[in-house]
């Protein structure tokens, strides 16, 4: 939601980035302000889930001009796990399995880990498991997830779900959802934003990156973007995304060869 | 391995012969000469041997290493550290000598169904048809320096047979410790499941301090019709110490047998492992982790022979190196002319941690029928930057995400062990092993 007075969150100028060598971001600007929810659109190769792993510090990437301000401070200056203890979070569109690692320990480790960081205290095995039954009745996860290894066997939906879990046990102050909707079935879709939606306050802020409208009737943007050869081209309102998916992709990047040409 | 003129190592070996007493059982005799007059023709293998190319064993010959002859006064305080919960049925051997102070009786309710586990010796006048019948028949030595050198000195050991159709819900522990250096112990086990009958085997290789000797081991295992074995064997001995061990198993028809074996310690181990699925529909489980690091080689040779139709197959073999350790892993797969519909599938997964570690692993396939599925891979890697990214991008720093990676791919096969004290305890020393960097 879109609050007059609230405070700016996070700066992206001018961003680049290249990965092998090859340009991916080519100049992004961005401002995303506390409470707000933005969706970043784009056919596939448009580097919309560059950009979400650029702010996540992927390693991959060399970031080659511009500047990201996160509260202020210079994100380039952290490293991913600074990052995360700072208040990022990506959810990954392909979350990776760990065999052998039970998922309650993995989760209890990440979040003990970063309540230290932030200066509060950790949960004992028996706290901990109250407190994230009480976060996985939101998702609609059985405890049986508990249990299992990390991700190991888990459906696409599943994943995702975790993921979410993730988020709400990390409590960020910006969640950067990299194509959380691919995947899912209506079922899962619907949980799983229902999950989103239940975490957005007015102090966080979330930005989807997405290919399909689909995702933005459960979950509704402030703002919506759209992401074409590594830079954001057009930014609107909710009601842009319905425009896409009425008439493509191409309607975007027509129009604004058009405003080039004039 | 060639036959080559008599070596003058191995045949100095043989002089701690000399105490062995004679056994009541003529064919025990004749093995053990069969196996001494082996042992003069054969000699100890070199890297130009095929099955030995990647594991230089000639340290070995520096040392004459000779077997212990008084029984060592290890107590109880000493060697219950090692000691498995909940209890197990327990046969301790002290360089190699039975040491019945330390080794429990077949409880009650066990003990009527008549298993028996006691120590070779004590059983040769009540089991000696048994024992005629599968000692040395199923660990070939002819062409084995190794195994005809264990053959040449048997005359204690482990002894299971499992009547049938008793399922034994106690693990058996067998304790192997290794207390004086520069001797040579020469562990020898064999295990009969009676058709239809189950049970859960701990061949525990361990050292009470550091120190240079050699353990060289042969474990025998028959499985009859419908049998289920779950034989879990960890070898922690010293780090400068050598162990050579021989597994050899054989599977009657619709048995079962599933192989967890965990390499830690020494300097140079080398483990082969031989499978033979004889009767049909037999199935085997084959999982292995080495972790090693410094200067440690482990070498591992198996061997799964399919010769029967219907039979299954599963192998997981795992390496995580680190230092400049050297692991070997040559897993071959055999399918005879007449084991149609086999079902195997192999897959060696290899972890490097630095930059001087190294891995030589050789899946081996050679299948004579057609109608069979076999899938085998093999990867070498060091750990994936996607993973460690996923890790950090929960908060976790890069030492905590690489060192809960490394233990992951451990963990694996650590998990497939039935005994949950044992699981928990390998799984400490894994995380204790990656903490360590």
């Amino acid at each position: 939601m879109i609050y007059p007075d609230s405070k700016s969150l996070l700066e992206v100028r001018g961003l680049r980035a290249t990965v092998n060598g090859i340009e991916i971001l080519k100049g992004i600007d961005l401002t995303v302000r506390s409470g707000e929810v933005h969706a970043i659109m784009g056919t596939n190769g448009s580097g919309k889930s560059t950009f979400a792993k650029v702010l996540a510090g992927h390693t991959a990437y060399e970031v080659t001009g511009g500047t990201v301000l996160f509260e202020g401070k210079n994100l380039f200056e952290l490293a991913p796990e600074e990052r995360a203890r700072a208040g990022v979070f990506l959810a990954f569109q392909y979350p990776i399995e760990i065999p052998g690692v039970a998922n309650n320990q993995f989760l209890r480790l990440t979040y003990n880990t970063v309540q230290t960081q932030r200066g509060k205290d950790e949960l004992d095995p028996l706290e901990f498991d109250d407190f994230v039954r009480e976060k996985m009745k939101m998702l609609e996860m059985s405890p049986d997830f508990l249990d299992r290894s990390v991700n190991a066997g888990f459906s696409g939906g599943e994943k995702k779900r975790n993921e979410i879990l993730q988020m709400a046990l990390l409590e960020p102050r910006l969640a950067i959802l990299d194509e959380t909707d691919s995947g899912l079935d209506i079922d899962a879709l619907r949980i799983v934003a229902n999950g989103v939606n239940q975490l957005a306050t007015r102090d966080n802020a979330t930005i989807l990156v997405t290919h399909y409208q689909r995702l933005l009737n459960y979950i509704v943007p402030d703002y919506v973007h759209v992401m074409e050869s590594g830079r954001i081209i057009k930014t609107g309102g909710k009601q842009l995304a319905l425009e896409l998916e009425s008439h493509g992709y191409d309607w975007v990047s027509s129009e604004q060869r058009a405003a080039a040409g004039a | 391995m060639s036959v080559a003129t008599a070596s003058g190592y191995l045949e100095s070996l043989l002089q701690g012969r000399a105490q062995l007493p004679i056994s009541p059982l003529a064919w025990l005799n004749r093995l053990r000469a069969e196996a001494v007059e082996r042992v003069g023709a054969l000699r100890v293998p070199t890297t130009h041997d095929e099955d030995w190319r990647f594991t230089d064993i000639s340290s070995l010959t520096k040392l004459p290493f000779q077997p212990v002859h008084a029984a060592s006064p290890l107590q109880t305080a000493e060697a219950e550290r090692f000691y498995l919960e909940p209890a197990t049925i327990r046969l301790v051997f002290v360089d190699g000598m039975y040491a019945p102070q330390l080794s429990t009786q077949v409880p009650g309710a066990a003990g009527d169904s008549g298993i028996v586990v006691t120590h070779l010796s004590a059983a040769v006048s009540a089991h000696a048809t048994t024992l005629e019948s599968h000692l040395g028949r199923h660990a070939e030595f002819c062409n084995n320096a190794f195994t005809a050198l264990n053959t040449a000195f048997l005359h204690d050991g482990a002894l299971i047979i499992v009547p049938r159709d008793v399922a034994v819900d106690m693990p058996v522990h067998l304790l192997f410790i290794a207390t004086q250096k520069e001797a040579a112990s020469y562990p020898r086990c064999l295990l009969i499941a009676e058709s239809g009958s189950a049970v859960t085997v701990i061949e525990d290789y361990v050292a009470l301090q550091q120190g240079v000797y050699v353990t060289n081991a042969v474990t025998e295992i028959a499985l009859a019709d419908n049998a289920h074995v779950n034989h879990i064997r960890v070898q922690r001995d010293s780090g400068q110490a050598f162990h050579i061990a021989d597994c050899a198993v054989s599977l009657a028809r619709a048995s079962r047998y599933q192989s967890t074996s965990i390499a830690l310690g020494a300097r140079i181990s080398r483990y082969n492992l031989n499978v033979q699925l004889a009767g049909e529909g037999a199935e085997c489980a084959v999982d292995g982790l080495a972790l090693i690091t410094e200067r440690q080689l482990a070498d591992t040779h198996t061997c799964i022979d399919h010769i029967k139709p219907h039979g299954s197959s599963r192998q997981l073999h795992k390496c995580i190196v680190d230092g400049a350790a050297h692991a070997v892993f040559n897993g071959k797969i055999m399918v005879r002319p007449g084991a149609q519909l086999t079902d195997s599938v192999q897959s060696s997964r290899n972890l490097l941690l630095s930059g001087r570690a190294h891995v030589d692993t050789k899946p081996q396939l050679e299948i004579f029928a057609d109608d069979v599925k076999c899938a085998h891979g093999a990867t070498v890697g060091q750990l994936d930057s996607e993973e460690v990214f996923y890790l950090k991008s929960r908060g976790l720093s890069e030492m905590t995400a690489r060192n809960l990676l490394t233990y992951a791919f451990g963990a694996e096969i650590i998990e497939r062990i039935p005994v949950s004290s044992l699981r928990h305890r390998l799984k400490q020393t894994v995380l204790e092993h990656t903490q360590r960097n």
